[in-house]
């Protein structure tokens, strides 16, 4: 199962949605919670409409509209999206509502925006889109599973354009009671030396993160998806190694054939260990990157790391920012293997290769 | 693509039964499960009608097989009730290594039941904030997939009131594609204030049981509830016999407002035409619809102009089993596909309870009274949620 990244819209705490720029100009926080840099939202959405849209949705809408702007596809034959937590800022709204009012006077369209599905339901009504439309909410794997029904329709439907989707958003509740219960790290920090301070705890992200797929050859397309790779580990076992060695073989790949390696290091000391045997496993070989100092740790995170892979493979940059360590064996970059694991229970791997 | 899937367990537990048997004997019996609340604590407690399951958490642990159930939201509750019957049904062992296996679970609003109690005492740490990691949609499904050994695949949907019709139809896929021998799909969720202020805030709650296709129907009843179906390949049933097929299945997009169907039913439309045409199936092969027919003005209206459209004067016996469920929401689909294929598996329809006058715009009404002895080959069940998400699932005879 594979396919070509026609199109990509990504709104994140960093200058992503301009797809002029790549990097140059990254922002630094000095605390443990990364907003997005939203863009000017009446350039794309109707103030009419602008008006009764959460933030989430707003991103969401927005970085769909700017990956179908880029592809030059006005319609879509499948809205796919995932989200870990949904709509909070509405969920969290409704619930206040229930408890500060006794169950009384509440606002319906809190109810009616929180849902998961508001987002990719609302592309469908802004665009008339009567397809195949669906949302994966199961945390850290949501974009991995919204990605696999993507390559299983273009699979089904090898003539479809399918719009793939990953939103998360972080409310200021969620981060104080996150951040209470240790998962951020506290005191003064940057994004940018994430890997340099030791203390557990990683930082919050958020973002809404694009991409249309299809099976047609382009010049225009970015790479293409070749694999894709999820393993649930309960029992915590020591797995990274020999699933990429797995992943490898079932594309008939050798290790030699990756140019560069996407890790999620998030500054948790917990779990970049997890990444360790990894990096020995590609050091000398390959080209290491990571991305969660720019847009911080949440469940959607790996569909950052993908634009980003679809990024370096168009324009053959690697953005110094993001890099672990100096290239091995310069040359064209075309194959990319994207890594990512949620406290070592889930473990994921994507293929992007150049075209 | 030419692989058959096949449904080899069911399991349920809602307002009429906490499992497959009692069900079937309330459906038997056209005893309905709404009565007042008992055990959610609301102000709305004497005056909204639910499906509510008469079941402490507690209760509910006993069952499960939990010793510390308050750890528990009731959403994984009663989901690790209704999979773990599905599974026992089956006769299949989840970590048989011969075969890939994963669960597919939906649901609208996970752990919400605990975080509406506990949201406030966060700040106070432990227990009260273990909750915020049971809060997400996925928590229940993880629970399901370690407690029974599913491991290939783990995924929770969630598409508001057909998410669970998404999670069979996305198990089936799993199936169809050669990734998975055999898939546990469904949905839970647990009645919640949230849910109830939510649909009651959008006045459509009806103050006495549901009525669907009812000329005076005045809304829905919520209800909570878990249900699973055990998927598997030809190869993987292994000589073992079916419970029935999953014949076909279609999802698309009303796309035409976030809360209210189009006037004229096109995404149903969309969806019951394109499931027939996934089973290659025709109009006439459908001998029984159960319906989404929430018994909201909308939802009934619209489902019956899309039936119309597609059956025209040839219409399926059809009825809503939401008088004696309630609306289970994510787990809506998963609780009317088991009654499906109980409806399969004895010959037996069950009434669309309630209805007493044909709405004007319709030319069918809903079936009033249990049938039996009719020769059910194909039935079509219709999920219709929030953000036009409308599924369709059709369950064959072996």
């Amino acid at each position: 199962m594979e396919a070509f990244i026609r199109g990509i819209g990504n709104i994140s705490p960093q200058p992503t949605f301009d797809n002029s720029a790549f990097l140059e100009d990254v922002r630094e926080y000095n605390t443990a919670r990364l907003q997005s840099i939203e863009p000017d939202y009446k350039n794309y959405i109707k103030p009419i409409q602008l008006r009764r849209m959460s933030r989430l949705l707003k991103m969401g809408v927005t970085a769909a509209g700017m990956c179908l702007h880029d592809a030059e596809v006005e319609q879509p034959d499948a809205i796919i999206t995932g989200t870990g937590l949904g709509m909070m800022e509405e969920t969290e709204k409704f619930l206040n509502g229930i408890l500060d009012n006794g169950e009384k006077l509440l606002n319906p369209t809190a109810f009616i925006q929180s849902t998961h599905n508001t987002v990719g339901a609302h592309i469908a009504v802004m665009l008339g889109c009567n397809k195949y439309n669906l949302t994966y909410v199961h945390g850290p794997v949501s974009l991995e599973n919204a990605l696999l029904d993507s390559l299983m329709c273009l699979s089904e439907r090898p003539s479809d354009k399918v719009l793939l989707g990953g939103i998360e958003e972080m409310t200021e509740a969620h981060f104080i009671i996150t951040d209470s219960m240790g998962f951020w790290k506290k005191g003064p920090i940057s994004n940018l030396d994430l890997l340099k301070n030791k203390t557990p705890g990683t930082i919050a992200g958020e973002g809404a993160s694009f991409f249309l797929l299809s099976r047609e050859e382009s010049p225009q397309n970015y790479g293409q998806i070749r694999g894709l790779s999820t393993r649930f580990n309960p029992e915590n076992q020591t797995i990274a190694v020999n699933h990429i060695e797995d992943f490898l073989a079932a594309h008939k790949l050798n290790i030699a054939d990756i140019d560069l390696v996407i890790l999620g290091l998030n500054g948790d000391p917990a779990s970049d260990a997890i990444y360790e045997p990894v990096t020995g496993y590609f050091e000398g070989k390959s080209t290491m990157t990571w991305y969660k100092h720019l847009c911080g740790e949440h469940y959607l995170a790996s569909s950052f790391a993908l634009w980003l892979g679809a990024r370096i493979l168009k324009n053959q940059k690697i953005p110094g920012i993001i890099r672990l360590n100096e290239t091995p064996k310069p040359g064209k970059i075309r194959n990319i293997m994207i890594y990512n694991h949620y406290k070592n229970i889930y473990h994921s791997l994507i293929l992007v290769s150049s075209c | 693509m030419a692989e058959r899937v096949f449904v080899t367990g069911i399991g349920i537990i809602c307002a009429i039964g906490k499992n497959t048997g009692e069900t079937f004997a309330s459906l038997r019996a056209t005893r309905s499960g709404i009565s007042h609340l008992s055990i959610l604590d609301s102000i709305h407690r004497d005056t909204l009608p639910v499906g509510e399951i008469k079941l402490t958490n507690k209760e509910l642990g006993a069952l499960a097989g939990i010793s510390d159930p308050d750890m528990f939201p009731r959403t994984a509750l009663l989901g690790l009730i209704a999979a773990g019957e599905a599974v026992k049904n089956a006769g299949i062992d989840p970590k048989d290594n011969n075969f890939r296996t994963g669960v597919i679970s939906a649901s609208t609003v996970g752990g919400m039941d605990k975080t509406e109690i506990n949201y406030r005492n966060y700040h106070l740490g432990a227990p009260y904030n273990n909750f915020v990691l049971t809060h997400d949609c996925g928590d229940s499904t993880e629970k399901i997939a370690v407690r029974l050994g599913f491991r290939d695949m783990v995924s929770t949907i969630s598409t508001a009131c057909s998410s669970s019709a998404n999670s069979i139809m996305f198990g089936a896929r799993l199936i169809r594609h050669g990734l998975l021998d055999r898939v546990l799909a469904g949905g839970t969720d647990a009645m919640s204030k949230f849910t109830l202020n939510g649909f009651h805030t959008l006045m459509i709650l009806d103050k006495q049981p549901c009525r669907p296709f009812d000329k005076n129907r005045m809304g829905l009843n919520l209800g909570e509830g878990a249900a699973f179906l055990v998927l598997e390949s030809e190869k993987a049933l292994d000589g073992r016999i079916p419970l029935c097929e999953l014949s076909g299945y279609a999802n698309a997009n009303d796309a035409y407002h976030q809360t209210a169907s189009s006037p004229d039913g096109f995404g149903p439309y969309l969806s019951m035409s394109q499931a027939l045409d996934s089973g290659r199936l025709k109009p006439a092969d459908i001998q029984y619809i159960n319906a989404h027919g929430t018994g909201t003005d909308n939802n009934d209206l619209t489902e019956g102009i899309a039936i119309e459209r597609i059956f025209g004067q040839h219409i399926p016996l059809v009825s809503s089993t939401k008088p004696f469920t309630g609306h289970t929401l994510g787990a809506a689909a998963a609780v009317e596909a088991v009654i499906s294929i109980l409806s399969i598996k004895n010959q037996m329809v069950f009434p669309n309870l309630n209805f007493h006058e044909k709405m004007d715009e319709l030319h069918f009404e809903p079936l009033k009274e249990m049938i039996t002895g009719k020769n059910l080959r194909h039935v079509l069940s219709n999920s219709f949620g929030f953000g036009g998400n409308d599924s369709t699932l059709i369950f064959s005879a072996c």
